[in-house]
């Protein structure tokens, strides 16, 4: 067995270290779990047939054929179809887009936003943070849903108004995350170098305190997609959302309430696609978690 | 404690302050003239203007934020649009009816949840802890709206077991005492009644405590698991005890604590979820009131039933915050 040279050894240890990254270790760590990845194929497969979907599926979403009102599940129509003769199958996969535009776009509102609100909240402190987390605790003190009709009750029902209410009532919760993020990196030792050789606050904030703070957040926006999804199609189901005729999930259930006797397909399969997603969002957010930030598990 | 207890109750009055702020500008934010958006288009000149006056709307809104508020401390929530009834003298018998149907839910909920949480923990990594905590999983990702048709379409209309809308037998009323049916039928010693109340109360209460079943379930299991692990646990199996004691008495005790927060936590969200169960069950409750003047376009009804829900939200989270320093006495608050 030929000896290594002690340089030699050193060289190994350190090219094996430098070979696991933070976010190669994650990515192990995310891959271990099973079910972060049945989650992590359920948003890709959802992704992807928002993106291709409506451009395969059979009919067009507002196809009214009346004498077919109302079918059964078949091999024409897999879902079958609603009330108008619509295809349920092309109007659910219609919905998957809507849905995940919701539910992405209102987050990454809400990820901007909270994130602006929780700096200079967490990184000025004194009476701007006060004010600002005074702010936080009143829209907390609502639950959810509730603040969400409050803001659509002031803006008027639609599908915009919606995400602008999704992406209001995050706010709070991701705001709250970064500003406790802030609190403990700006007593690091580098943010006291940085300022210390004179670098700017807006430099010190976005170059170092903001990447340091975005695992939480990262983690924390998988799962708000998941509840951004459920609010929408709440908002829909409510009356407050979507408008006739956007194949939206939620109004999709809500116009299906009267058929329940006759036509339960037409409250089965949007029922299912929101479920589905939601978990799938949920198993990765969990895994995400896991893999990024053990701390947050309880 | 007293200190405690007066320092949250201050914290309390910027935070309900803001509340009411925010309900106020439900109204006053509309964009455009909030009458015409209330009155619809065909409204007249007049019906729009005599609006606007009730309302206060010709004010700046500082004045009307603070007879706003004036009004609210003498319990005064404005007057229903749609029944011309102030929304404070309607608004008792749908609070009773949320109550009892949140109640309910969440008894179901911790009973459920906790014990599902304690077996997962006891036999971790068995075919009974993945079942479970797959179902759990599911729980939090179920829209109760689904669930609640769902519930319907199997329990109601494909078995006809159970009653799938409303709080009792139309041909059958309950004498309303408490507005609470299940302690109005006790009281009345209607014990017919009593089953049909419960019945009715099923399956809108199953649809609610799903969420909060799972997520009791998971808290309940991590609690445990840590707990489980921890040395007088291991002493105390040591000593022989029975597994089933030492699970129930020792490890409980101890694990419980954090998951009591999240009961408390979930009771208030069990307020908001209540809206979309109620609404799918036609339950009388706050949240079908507010989803009937939403269609109505009943602001006052909408800006006071928020804030009611809010105001119970934030009460519950002030109680569950005071008991929990009660139940730890390893927390202490300066």
């Amino acid at each position: 067995m030929s000896e290594m040279a002690p340089n030699a050894t050193i060289d190994v240890v350190i090219k094996q270290d430098q070979s696991v990254g933070p976010w190669r270790e994650a990515w192990r760590s995310f891959k271990k779990s099973k079910a972060a990845l049945v989650g992590a194929v359920i948003v890709a497969f959802f992704i992807l047939l928002a993106i291709v979907g409506p451009f395969f599926v059979p009919e067009g979403i507002n196809d009214q054929v009346l004498k077919n009102r109302l079918q059964p599940p078949s091999a024409e129509h897999w879902f079958g179809t609603d009330d108008f003769g619509r295809d349920i199958f092309s109007r659910v996969v219609h919905g998957a887009r809507i849905s995940l535009w919701v539910g992405f776009s209102s987050v990454i509102g809400s990820v901007v936003v909270g994130s602006m609100l929780g700096i200079i909240a967490g990184y000025y402190g004194r009476w701007i943070d006060t004010i600002i987390s005074r702010i936080f605790d009143i829209m907390l003190a609502f639950p959810s849903i509730l603040l969400a009709i409050a803001v659509v009750s002031i803006l008027g029902p639609s599908l915009q108004n919606a995400l602008i209410a999704i992406a209001i009532i995050n706010v709070p919760n991701f705001g709250r995350l970064i500003r406790s993020k802030v609190l403990s990196i700006k007593q690091e030792e580098y943010i006291t170098s940085a300022k210390a050789i004179g670098m700017k606050d807006a430099r010190i904030l976005f170059s170092h305190i903001l990447p340091n703070s975005m695992t939480p957040v990262i983690v924390q926006g998988t799962l708000a997609v998941a509840s951004a999804i459920i609010e929408a199609a709440a908002l829909g189901f409510l009356g407050l959302g979507a408008e006739a005729p956007t194949p939206e999930w939620g109004k999709m259930l809500a116009d299906a309430r009267i058929y329940l006797i006759n036509a339960p397909w037409t409250m089965i399969f949007p029922g299912l696609a929101i479920m589905l997603t939601v978990l799938g969002f949920n198993l990765m957010g969990d895994g995400l978690r896991d893999a990024l930030d053990p701390k947050m598990k309880n | 404690m007293l200190h405690y207890i007066g320092k949250r109750l201050l914290q309390l009055i910027p935070v309900l302050l803001g509340m009411t702020f925010i309900v106020f500008l439900i109204i006053r934010a509309i964009p455009g003239d909030p009458a015409q958006v209330i009155l619809g288009q065909q409204a007249t000149k007049e019906a729009k203007a005599a609006l606007r006056a009730s309302l206060g709307l010709d004010n700046p809104w500082y004045i009307q934020y603070v007879n706003y508020l004036g009004d609210l401390l003498t319990g005064d929530l404005g007057e229903s649009m749609r029944t011309k009834a102030t929304v404070s003298s309607e608004l008792w018998p749908y609070l009773a009816a949320t109550f009892e149907l949140a109640l309910f839910a969440m008894i179901l909920a911790v009973i459920i949840g906790v014990n599902a949480g304690i077996v997962s923990a006891w036999f971790q990594n068995s075919w009974f802890d993945y079942f479970a905590m797959i179902l759990a999983l599911i729980g939090v990702s179920m829209p109760i709206f689904w669930l609640g048709l769902m519930g319907q379409w199997v329990f109601g209309i494909q078995m006809d077991l159970l009653p799938t809308s409303g709080r009792e037998d139309a041909r059958n009323p309950v004498d309303p005492i408490t507005y609470m049916y299940v302690v109005d039928t006790i009281i009345h010693g209607r014990f017919d009644q009593l089953w049909d109340v419960l019945k009715h109360l099923i399956l809108p209460a199953i649809a609610l405590a799903t969420i909060p079943m799972a997520i009791i379930a998971r808290m309940t299991r991590s609690s445990m698991l840590e707990v489980m692990r921890s040395d007088y646990v291991r002493t105390a199996r040591a000593k022989g005890q029975n597994m089933f004691w030492v699970v129930y008495k020792h490890a409980l005790k101890n694990a419980i604590i954090p998951v009591l927060t999240v009961i408390g936590l979930q009771m208030g969200l069990l307020l908001g979820g209540a809206i979309l169960t109620e609404t799918i069950f036609s339950w009388p409750g706050i949240g079908r009131y507010i989803y009937d003047a939403i269609g109505y376009r009943d602001y006052p009804v909408i800006q006071s039933g928020i804030l009611v829900i809010a105001f119970v939200f934030v009460m519950i989270n002030l109680i569950v915050d005071i008991l929990y320093s009660f139940i730890d006495p390893r927390i202490k608050y300066d």
